[in-house]
Protein backbone atom coordinates (compact mmCIF):
# COMPACT_ATOMS: atom_id res chain seq x y z
CA UNK A 1 0.00 0.00 0.00
CA UNK A 2 1.35 3.12 -1.15
CA UNK A 3 0.29 6.89 -0.94
CA UNK A 4 1.72 10.08 -2.03
CA UNK A 5 2.95 12.91 0.80
CA UNK A 6 5.54 14.58 -0.80
CA UNK A 7 6.70 14.70 -4.53
CA UNK A 8 10.15 13.29 -4.13
CA UNK A 9 8.73 10.28 -3.39
CA UNK A 10 8.21 9.27 -6.86
CA UNK A 11 11.52 8.06 -8.91
CA UNK A 12 12.00 9.24 -12.04
CA UNK A 13 10.77 6.33 -13.60
CA UNK A 14 7.62 6.11 -11.76
CA UNK A 15 7.09 10.16 -12.40
CA UNK A 16 7.34 9.34 -16.48
CA UNK A 17 4.80 6.41 -16.21
CA UNK A 18 2.16 8.40 -14.67
CA UNK A 19 2.85 10.84 -17.77
CA UNK A 20 2.73 7.98 -20.05
CA UNK A 21 -0.81 6.92 -18.30
CA UNK A 22 -1.89 10.49 -18.45
CA UNK A 23 -1.19 10.80 -22.21
CA UNK A 24 -3.34 7.52 -23.10
CA UNK A 25 -5.65 8.87 -20.88
CA UNK A 26 -5.77 12.24 -22.99
CA UNK A 27 -6.09 10.06 -26.01
CA UNK A 28 -8.18 7.01 -24.91
CA UNK A 29 -11.00 8.65 -22.48
CA UNK A 30 -13.26 5.49 -23.22
CA UNK A 31 -10.44 3.08 -22.14
CA UNK A 32 -10.31 4.48 -18.80
CA UNK A 33 -14.33 5.43 -17.86
CA UNK A 34 -14.64 2.35 -16.00
CA UNK A 35 -10.51 1.59 -14.62
CA UNK A 36 -12.29 2.24 -10.67
CA UNK A 37 -15.79 0.78 -10.95
CA UNK A 38 -17.15 0.04 -7.50
CA UNK A 39 -14.04 2.52 -6.00
CA UNK A 40 -14.55 5.05 -3.86
CA UNK A 41 -12.60 8.27 -3.14
CA UNK A 42 -12.46 10.02 0.19
CA UNK A 43 -11.90 13.86 0.02
CA UNK A 44 -10.90 15.36 3.27
CA UNK A 45 -10.80 18.69 2.98
CA UNK A 46 -10.18 20.39 6.45
CA UNK A 47 -9.47 23.49 4.86
CA UNK A 48 -11.63 24.84 1.67
CA UNK A 49 -10.21 24.53 -1.71
CA UNK A 50 -12.55 24.40 -4.64
CA UNK A 51 -10.03 23.59 -7.60
CA UNK A 52 -8.25 21.04 -5.78
CA UNK A 53 -11.30 18.99 -4.57
CA UNK A 54 -13.19 19.33 -7.48
CA UNK A 55 -10.02 18.30 -9.56
CA UNK A 56 -10.09 14.71 -7.60
CA UNK A 57 -13.48 14.39 -7.90
CA UNK A 58 -13.99 15.01 -11.65
CA UNK A 59 -10.86 12.65 -11.89
CA UNK A 60 -12.76 9.68 -10.11
CA UNK A 61 -15.86 10.11 -11.86
CA UNK A 62 -13.83 10.10 -14.86
CA UNK A 63 -12.49 6.69 -13.73
CA UNK A 64 -15.52 5.43 -13.24
CA UNK A 65 -15.56 5.99 -9.34
CA UNK A 66 -17.65 7.94 -6.52
CA UNK A 67 -16.38 10.15 -4.28
CA UNK A 68 -17.65 10.82 -0.74
CA UNK A 69 -16.39 13.30 1.86
CA UNK A 70 -16.06 16.94 3.62
CA UNK A 71 -15.28 20.43 2.08
CA UNK A 72 -14.28 21.88 5.60
CA UNK A 73 -13.39 21.21 9.20
CA UNK A 74 -16.45 22.45 10.19
CA UNK A 75 -18.50 19.57 8.30
CA UNK A 76 -16.15 16.68 10.17
CA UNK A 77 -15.39 15.25 13.11
CA UNK A 78 -12.11 17.03 13.49
CA UNK A 79 -14.68 19.97 15.25
CA UNK A 80 -15.63 17.56 17.79
CA UNK A 81 -12.20 16.73 18.27
CA UNK A 82 -11.05 14.47 16.41
CA UNK A 83 -7.53 13.52 15.62
CA UNK A 84 -6.44 13.10 12.25
CA UNK A 85 -5.20 9.57 13.03
CA UNK A 86 -8.72 8.02 13.73
CA UNK A 87 -9.85 10.21 11.09
CA UNK A 88 -7.96 8.24 8.49
CA UNK A 89 -8.74 5.40 10.62
CA UNK A 90 -12.55 5.76 10.25
CA UNK A 91 -12.55 6.83 6.48
CA UNK A 92 -9.85 3.97 5.85
CA UNK A 93 -13.33 1.45 6.68
CA UNK A 94 -15.44 3.86 3.48
CA UNK A 95 -13.42 4.25 0.67
CA UNK A 96 -10.16 2.84 -1.08
CA UNK A 97 -8.28 6.06 -1.32
CA UNK A 98 -8.01 9.43 0.76
CA UNK A 99 -7.36 12.80 -0.79
CA UNK A 100 -6.43 15.12 1.97
CA UNK A 101 -5.97 18.82 2.61
CA UNK A 102 -5.23 20.05 5.85
CA UNK A 103 -4.17 23.44 7.54
CA UNK A 104 -1.99 21.99 9.56
CA UNK A 105 1.77 20.89 7.60
CA UNK A 106 2.25 17.00 7.62
CA UNK A 107 -0.87 16.15 8.48
CA UNK A 108 -1.42 13.83 5.26
CA UNK A 109 1.65 12.08 6.83
CA UNK A 110 -0.09 11.66 10.31
CA UNK A 111 -3.15 9.97 7.97
CA UNK A 112 -1.03 8.27 6.02
CA UNK A 113 0.94 6.61 9.02
CA UNK A 114 -2.99 5.16 9.95
CA UNK A 115 -4.96 4.39 7.18
CA UNK A 116 -5.03 1.07 5.36
CA UNK A 117 -5.48 2.67 2.58
CA UNK A 118 -3.29 5.23 0.21
CA UNK A 119 -3.19 8.82 1.30
CA UNK A 120 -2.70 11.64 -1.41
CA UNK A 121 -1.62 14.78 0.15
CA UNK A 122 -3.69 17.41 -1.92
CA UNK A 123 -1.90 20.36 0.20
CA UNK A 124 -1.31 20.84 3.93
CA UNK A 125 -0.75 24.15 4.84
CA UNK A 126 2.59 26.06 2.84
CA UNK A 127 4.71 22.66 3.20
CA UNK A 128 3.52 20.07 0.38
CA UNK A 129 1.32 20.19 -2.85
CA UNK A 130 2.20 17.07 -4.85
CA UNK A 131 -0.67 16.72 -7.24
CA UNK A 132 -0.04 20.39 -8.48
CA UNK A 133 3.64 19.31 -9.32
CA UNK A 134 2.21 16.56 -11.31
CA UNK A 135 -0.08 18.88 -13.22
CA UNK A 136 3.35 20.88 -13.89
CA UNK A 137 4.88 18.12 -15.01
CA UNK A 138 2.49 17.06 -17.38
CA UNK A 139 2.02 20.66 -18.64
CA UNK A 140 5.86 20.95 -19.09
CA UNK A 141 6.03 17.53 -20.75
CA UNK A 142 3.05 18.32 -23.24
CA UNK A 143 4.02 22.21 -24.31
CA UNK A 144 7.93 21.10 -24.37
CA UNK A 145 8.02 17.79 -24.90
CA UNK A 146 10.82 17.01 -22.49
CA UNK A 147 12.17 18.23 -18.91
CA UNK A 148 15.92 18.02 -19.86
CA UNK A 149 17.75 21.37 -20.91
CA UNK A 150 15.43 23.99 -19.81
CA UNK A 151 15.72 27.47 -18.56
CA UNK A 152 13.05 27.66 -16.00
CA UNK A 153 12.14 31.13 -14.63
CA UNK A 154 10.03 31.53 -11.46
CA UNK A 155 8.33 34.51 -10.66
CA UNK A 156 6.64 36.16 -7.53
CA UNK A 157 6.88 34.90 -4.12
CA UNK A 158 9.70 32.27 -4.14
CA UNK A 159 9.98 32.31 -0.18
CA UNK A 160 6.60 30.94 1.01
CA UNK A 161 5.36 29.65 -2.38
CA UNK A 162 5.41 25.70 -1.53
CA UNK A 163 4.37 24.94 -5.46
CA UNK A 164 7.67 26.50 -6.60
CA UNK A 165 9.61 24.55 -3.76
CA UNK A 166 8.54 21.55 -4.98
CA UNK A 167 8.85 22.07 -8.54
CA UNK A 168 12.47 22.94 -8.27
CA UNK A 169 12.23 19.34 -6.02
CA UNK A 170 11.38 17.61 -9.02
CA UNK A 171 13.45 19.44 -11.66
CA UNK A 172 16.37 18.78 -9.87
CA UNK A 173 16.77 15.29 -11.13
CA UNK A 174 16.84 16.39 -14.78
CA UNK A 175 19.76 17.00 -16.74
CA UNK A 176 20.47 20.80 -18.05
CA UNK A 177 17.88 22.45 -15.85
CA UNK A 178 18.62 26.36 -15.08
CA UNK A 179 16.77 28.39 -12.59
CA UNK A 180 16.41 31.93 -13.09
CA UNK A 181 14.85 32.64 -9.92
CA UNK A 182 12.78 36.08 -10.40
CA UNK A 183 11.52 37.63 -6.90
CA UNK A 184 11.98 41.20 -4.52
CA UNK A 185 14.86 40.77 -1.95
CA UNK A 186 12.03 39.91 0.77
CA UNK A 187 10.39 36.91 -1.13
CA UNK A 188 13.85 34.97 -1.94
CA UNK A 189 14.19 30.97 -2.75
CA UNK A 190 14.77 29.79 0.75
CA UNK A 191 18.47 28.69 1.51
CA UNK A 192 17.22 25.28 1.84
CA UNK A 193 15.93 25.10 -1.12
CA UNK A 194 18.82 26.46 -3.31
CA UNK A 195 21.19 24.09 -1.19
CA UNK A 196 19.29 21.41 -3.13
CA UNK A 197 19.72 22.86 -6.58
CA UNK A 198 23.45 22.78 -5.47
CA UNK A 199 23.32 19.45 -4.32
CA UNK A 200 22.07 18.38 -7.37
CA UNK A 201 24.79 20.14 -9.42
CA UNK A 202 22.37 22.26 -10.93
CA UNK A 203 22.48 26.37 -12.19
CA UNK A 204 20.33 29.14 -10.49
CA UNK A 205 20.70 32.52 -11.22
CA UNK A 206 19.08 34.90 -8.84
CA UNK A 207 17.83 38.41 -10.13
CA UNK A 208 14.83 41.11 -8.73
CA UNK A 209 14.43 42.22 -12.75
CA UNK A 210 11.83 39.98 -14.68
CA UNK A 211 11.97 41.69 -17.97
CA UNK A 212 15.92 41.37 -18.65
CA UNK A 213 15.61 37.79 -17.63
CA UNK A 214 13.06 36.89 -19.93
CA UNK A 215 14.91 36.49 -23.13
CA UNK A 216 16.67 33.59 -22.15
CA UNK A 217 13.40 31.51 -20.64
CA UNK A 218 11.93 28.27 -21.50
CA UNK A 219 9.45 28.71 -19.08
CA UNK A 220 7.56 31.23 -17.02
CA UNK A 221 6.11 29.69 -13.54
CA UNK A 222 4.30 32.89 -12.05
CA UNK A 223 2.96 33.40 -8.35
CA UNK A 224 1.29 35.67 -6.75
CA UNK A 225 3.03 38.30 -4.75
CA UNK A 226 0.80 38.98 -1.46
CA UNK A 227 0.53 42.14 -0.08
CA UNK A 228 0.72 40.06 3.65
CA UNK A 229 4.05 38.64 3.04
CA UNK A 230 5.50 42.21 3.00
CA UNK A 231 6.45 44.05 6.42
CA UNK A 232 4.91 47.39 5.11
CA UNK A 233 2.85 48.73 2.81
CA UNK A 234 5.08 50.91 1.34
CA UNK A 235 7.50 48.23 -0.08
CA UNK A 236 4.45 45.88 -1.63
CA UNK A 237 3.43 49.18 -3.79
CA UNK A 238 6.89 49.61 -4.99
CA UNK A 239 7.26 46.29 -5.82
CA UNK A 240 3.69 45.13 -6.81
CA UNK A 241 3.75 46.22 -10.29
CA UNK A 242 7.85 44.80 -11.43
CA UNK A 243 5.81 41.17 -10.96
CA UNK A 244 2.65 41.66 -12.33
CA UNK A 245 2.84 39.57 -16.11
CA UNK A 246 1.12 41.95 -19.17
CA UNK A 247 1.95 41.78 -22.76
CA UNK A 248 4.63 44.45 -22.77
CA UNK A 249 6.44 42.36 -20.47
CA UNK A 250 6.88 39.56 -22.84
CA UNK A 251 8.12 41.87 -25.74
CA UNK A 252 11.61 40.00 -25.78
CA UNK A 253 9.88 36.71 -24.75
CA UNK A 254 10.93 33.43 -26.68
CA UNK A 255 8.40 32.07 -29.17
CA UNK A 256 7.81 29.22 -27.75
CA UNK A 257 7.89 30.42 -24.36
CA UNK A 258 5.45 28.63 -22.07
CA UNK A 259 3.97 30.99 -19.36
CA UNK A 260 2.64 28.74 -16.13
CA UNK A 261 0.64 29.64 -13.04
CA UNK A 262 -0.62 26.85 -10.20
CA UNK A 263 -3.86 29.57 -9.65
CA UNK A 264 -5.97 30.87 -8.27
CA UNK A 265 -4.64 34.23 -10.74
CA UNK A 266 -5.65 37.73 -9.21
CA UNK A 267 -3.79 40.61 -10.82
CA UNK A 268 -0.52 38.75 -10.99
CA UNK A 269 -0.64 37.80 -14.95
CA UNK A 270 -3.09 40.85 -16.89
CA UNK A 271 -6.18 39.07 -18.92
CA UNK A 272 -4.85 40.48 -22.00
CA UNK A 273 -1.90 37.42 -21.59
CA UNK A 274 -4.53 35.02 -20.91
CA UNK A 275 -4.63 35.21 -25.26
CA UNK A 276 -1.39 34.85 -26.07
CA UNK A 277 -0.70 31.08 -27.22
CA UNK A 278 1.72 30.85 -24.91
CA UNK A 279 -0.61 31.32 -21.68
CA UNK A 280 -1.00 27.67 -20.71
CA UNK A 281 -2.37 28.00 -17.15
CA UNK A 282 -6.06 27.12 -18.13
CA UNK A 283 -4.54 24.30 -19.60
CA UNK A 284 -2.13 23.30 -16.74
CA UNK A 285 -5.39 22.82 -14.55
CA UNK A 286 -7.09 20.36 -16.73
CA UNK A 287 -3.02 18.58 -16.93
CA UNK A 288 -3.84 18.44 -12.90
CA UNK A 289 -6.86 16.21 -13.90
CA UNK A 290 -5.26 13.98 -15.45
CA UNK A 291 -2.57 13.50 -13.44
CA UNK A 292 -4.25 12.93 -10.29
CA UNK A 293 -6.53 10.09 -12.80
CA UNK A 294 -3.05 8.40 -13.45
CA UNK A 295 -2.08 8.84 -10.20
CA UNK A 296 -5.52 6.78 -8.79
CA UNK A 297 -4.66 4.45 -10.74
CA UNK A 298 -1.54 3.75 -9.78
CA UNK A 299 -1.72 3.57 -6.03
CA UNK A 300 -4.97 1.70 -5.98
CA UNK A 301 -2.57 -0.96 -8.59
CA UNK A 302 -5.11 -0.66 -11.49
CA UNK A 303 -3.46 -1.26 -14.70
CA UNK B 1 38.42 21.71 42.97
CA UNK B 2 37.61 18.64 43.27
CA UNK B 3 34.84 16.13 42.65
CA UNK B 4 34.87 12.63 44.65
CA UNK B 5 35.47 9.89 42.22
CA UNK B 6 32.40 8.11 41.60
CA UNK B 7 32.12 4.00 42.68
CA UNK B 8 28.96 2.68 40.29
CA UNK B 9 27.86 4.95 38.02
CA UNK B 10 28.23 6.61 34.36
CA UNK B 11 30.76 9.63 33.83
CA UNK B 12 30.13 11.53 30.41
CA UNK B 13 33.47 13.03 29.29
CA UNK B 14 35.00 15.41 26.55
CA UNK B 15 31.45 17.06 26.00
CA UNK B 16 31.92 20.07 24.49
CA UNK B 17 32.82 23.61 26.63
CA UNK B 18 29.39 24.99 27.20
CA UNK B 19 26.70 21.96 26.42
CA UNK B 20 26.94 19.86 29.39
CA UNK B 21 24.09 21.93 30.90
CA UNK B 22 21.79 21.17 28.15
CA UNK B 23 23.19 17.92 27.98
CA UNK B 24 22.08 17.54 31.81
CA UNK B 25 18.69 19.12 31.15
CA UNK B 26 18.15 17.10 27.97
CA UNK B 27 19.07 13.69 29.64
CA UNK B 28 16.59 14.91 32.62
CA UNK B 29 18.90 14.81 35.04
CA UNK B 30 17.94 17.23 36.99
CA UNK B 31 14.59 14.54 38.07
CA UNK B 32 17.38 12.43 39.07
CA UNK B 33 17.44 11.75 43.01
CA UNK B 34 20.97 10.45 43.02
CA UNK B 35 24.33 12.80 42.91
CA UNK B 36 24.71 14.05 39.94
CA UNK B 37 27.63 16.61 39.01
CA UNK B 38 28.64 18.86 36.27
CA UNK B 39 31.82 20.45 35.65
CA UNK B 40 32.08 23.11 33.17
CA UNK B 41 35.37 24.47 31.49
CA UNK B 42 37.65 21.29 32.85
CA UNK B 43 40.70 21.57 31.28
CA UNK B 44 41.26 19.12 28.41
CA UNK B 45 45.16 18.24 26.53
CA UNK B 46 42.86 17.15 23.36
CA UNK B 47 40.13 20.08 23.70
CA UNK B 48 41.75 22.93 25.45
CA UNK B 49 38.72 23.25 27.38
CA UNK B 50 35.51 20.50 28.13
CA UNK B 51 32.62 19.47 30.14
CA UNK B 52 31.63 16.54 32.27
CA UNK B 53 29.32 14.90 34.01
CA UNK B 54 29.26 12.78 36.38
CA UNK B 55 26.42 10.83 37.55
CA UNK B 56 26.92 8.56 41.39
CA UNK B 57 24.45 5.49 40.39
CA UNK B 58 23.30 3.14 37.70
CA UNK B 59 20.70 5.00 35.41
CA UNK B 60 19.39 4.13 31.56
CA UNK B 61 20.88 7.04 29.61
CA UNK B 62 19.49 8.13 25.59
CA UNK B 63 22.71 7.86 24.15
CA UNK B 64 20.70 9.39 20.95
CA UNK B 65 20.23 12.35 22.99
CA UNK B 66 24.21 12.52 23.44
CA UNK B 67 24.50 12.20 19.91
CA UNK B 68 22.98 14.81 19.14
CA UNK B 69 23.97 17.61 21.97
CA UNK B 70 27.48 16.24 20.97
CA UNK B 71 29.02 13.88 18.65
CA UNK B 72 32.44 13.95 20.91
CA UNK B 73 31.25 13.37 23.97
CA UNK B 74 32.30 10.09 25.46
CA UNK B 75 30.51 7.95 27.65
CA UNK B 76 32.14 5.70 31.06
CA UNK B 77 30.45 3.05 32.52
CA UNK B 78 32.26 2.54 36.26
CA UNK B 79 32.16 -0.44 38.30
CA UNK B 80 33.42 -0.70 41.75
CA UNK B 81 35.42 2.61 41.21
CA UNK B 82 36.61 0.97 37.74
CA UNK B 83 36.09 1.76 34.22
CA UNK B 84 34.18 -1.44 32.74
CA UNK B 85 32.85 0.20 29.62
CA UNK B 86 33.73 2.97 27.34
CA UNK B 87 32.36 4.20 24.57
CA UNK B 88 31.88 7.38 21.96
CA UNK B 89 28.48 8.16 20.05
CA UNK B 90 27.52 9.39 17.15
CA UNK B 91 24.71 11.47 15.32
CA UNK B 92 21.82 9.28 15.61
CA UNK B 93 19.97 9.30 12.34
CA UNK B 94 16.01 9.81 14.07
CA UNK B 95 15.02 11.50 17.51
CA UNK B 96 11.85 10.71 19.24
CA UNK B 97 10.50 12.48 21.80
CA UNK B 98 13.64 14.47 22.21
CA UNK B 99 13.24 17.95 20.91
CA UNK B 100 9.94 19.34 19.72
CA UNK B 101 8.88 21.41 16.47
CA UNK B 102 8.45 24.82 17.15
CA UNK B 103 6.63 25.39 13.99
CA UNK B 104 3.09 26.66 14.81
CA UNK B 105 1.74 25.26 11.82
CA UNK B 106 3.22 21.67 12.27
CA UNK B 107 -0.05 19.14 13.16
CA UNK B 108 2.28 17.96 16.41
CA UNK B 109 1.16 21.72 17.47
CA UNK B 110 -2.40 20.90 17.62
CA UNK B 111 -2.03 17.06 18.27
CA UNK B 112 -0.26 16.80 21.14
CA UNK B 113 -0.29 12.71 21.47
CA UNK B 114 1.62 12.64 17.97
CA UNK B 115 5.53 11.41 18.97
CA UNK B 116 7.76 14.22 18.02
CA UNK B 117 10.18 12.94 15.48
CA UNK B 118 12.81 14.38 14.10
CA UNK B 119 15.34 12.94 11.25
CA UNK B 120 19.12 13.69 10.51
CA UNK B 121 18.85 15.59 7.11
CA UNK B 122 22.21 17.20 6.94
CA UNK B 123 25.08 15.23 8.96
CA UNK B 124 28.32 17.56 8.47
CA UNK B 125 25.97 20.42 9.41
CA UNK B 126 23.75 18.34 12.41
CA UNK B 127 20.55 19.27 10.98
CA UNK B 128 17.66 17.59 12.31
CA UNK B 129 14.14 18.40 10.71
CA UNK B 130 10.89 17.73 11.60
CA UNK B 131 9.03 14.43 10.31
CA UNK B 132 5.98 15.92 9.58
CA UNK B 133 6.45 19.34 8.84
CA UNK B 134 10.27 19.33 7.86
CA UNK B 135 10.82 22.67 9.66
CA UNK B 136 14.32 22.35 11.04
CA UNK B 137 15.31 21.91 14.51
CA UNK B 138 16.35 24.40 16.43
Amino acid sequence: MRSLIDIKELSVKEIDSLIETALDIIDNPQKYSEKCKGKKLATLFFEPSTRTRLSFEAAMYELGGNVLGFSEAQSSSSAKGESVADTARMISCYADIIAMRHPKEGAPLVASMNASIPVVNAGDGGHNHPTQTLADLLTIKRKKGRFNNLTVGLCGDLKFGRTVHSLINALNRYEGIKFVLISPEELRVPSYVKNEITKAGKEYIETKDLVSAMPELDILYMTRVQKERFFNEEDYLRLKDSYILDPAKLTNAKADLSIMHPLPRVNEISVKVDTDPRAHYFEQALNGKYMRMALILMLLGIK
Amino acid sequence: MKIEEIKNGIVIDHITAGKGEELYKLLGLDKLEIPVAIMKNMNSAKMGKKDIIKIDGAVELNTDIIGYIDPCATVNIIKDGKTVNKYGVSLPRELKNVISCKNPRCITSCEQELDQIFKLTDEEAHEYRCLYCETKAK
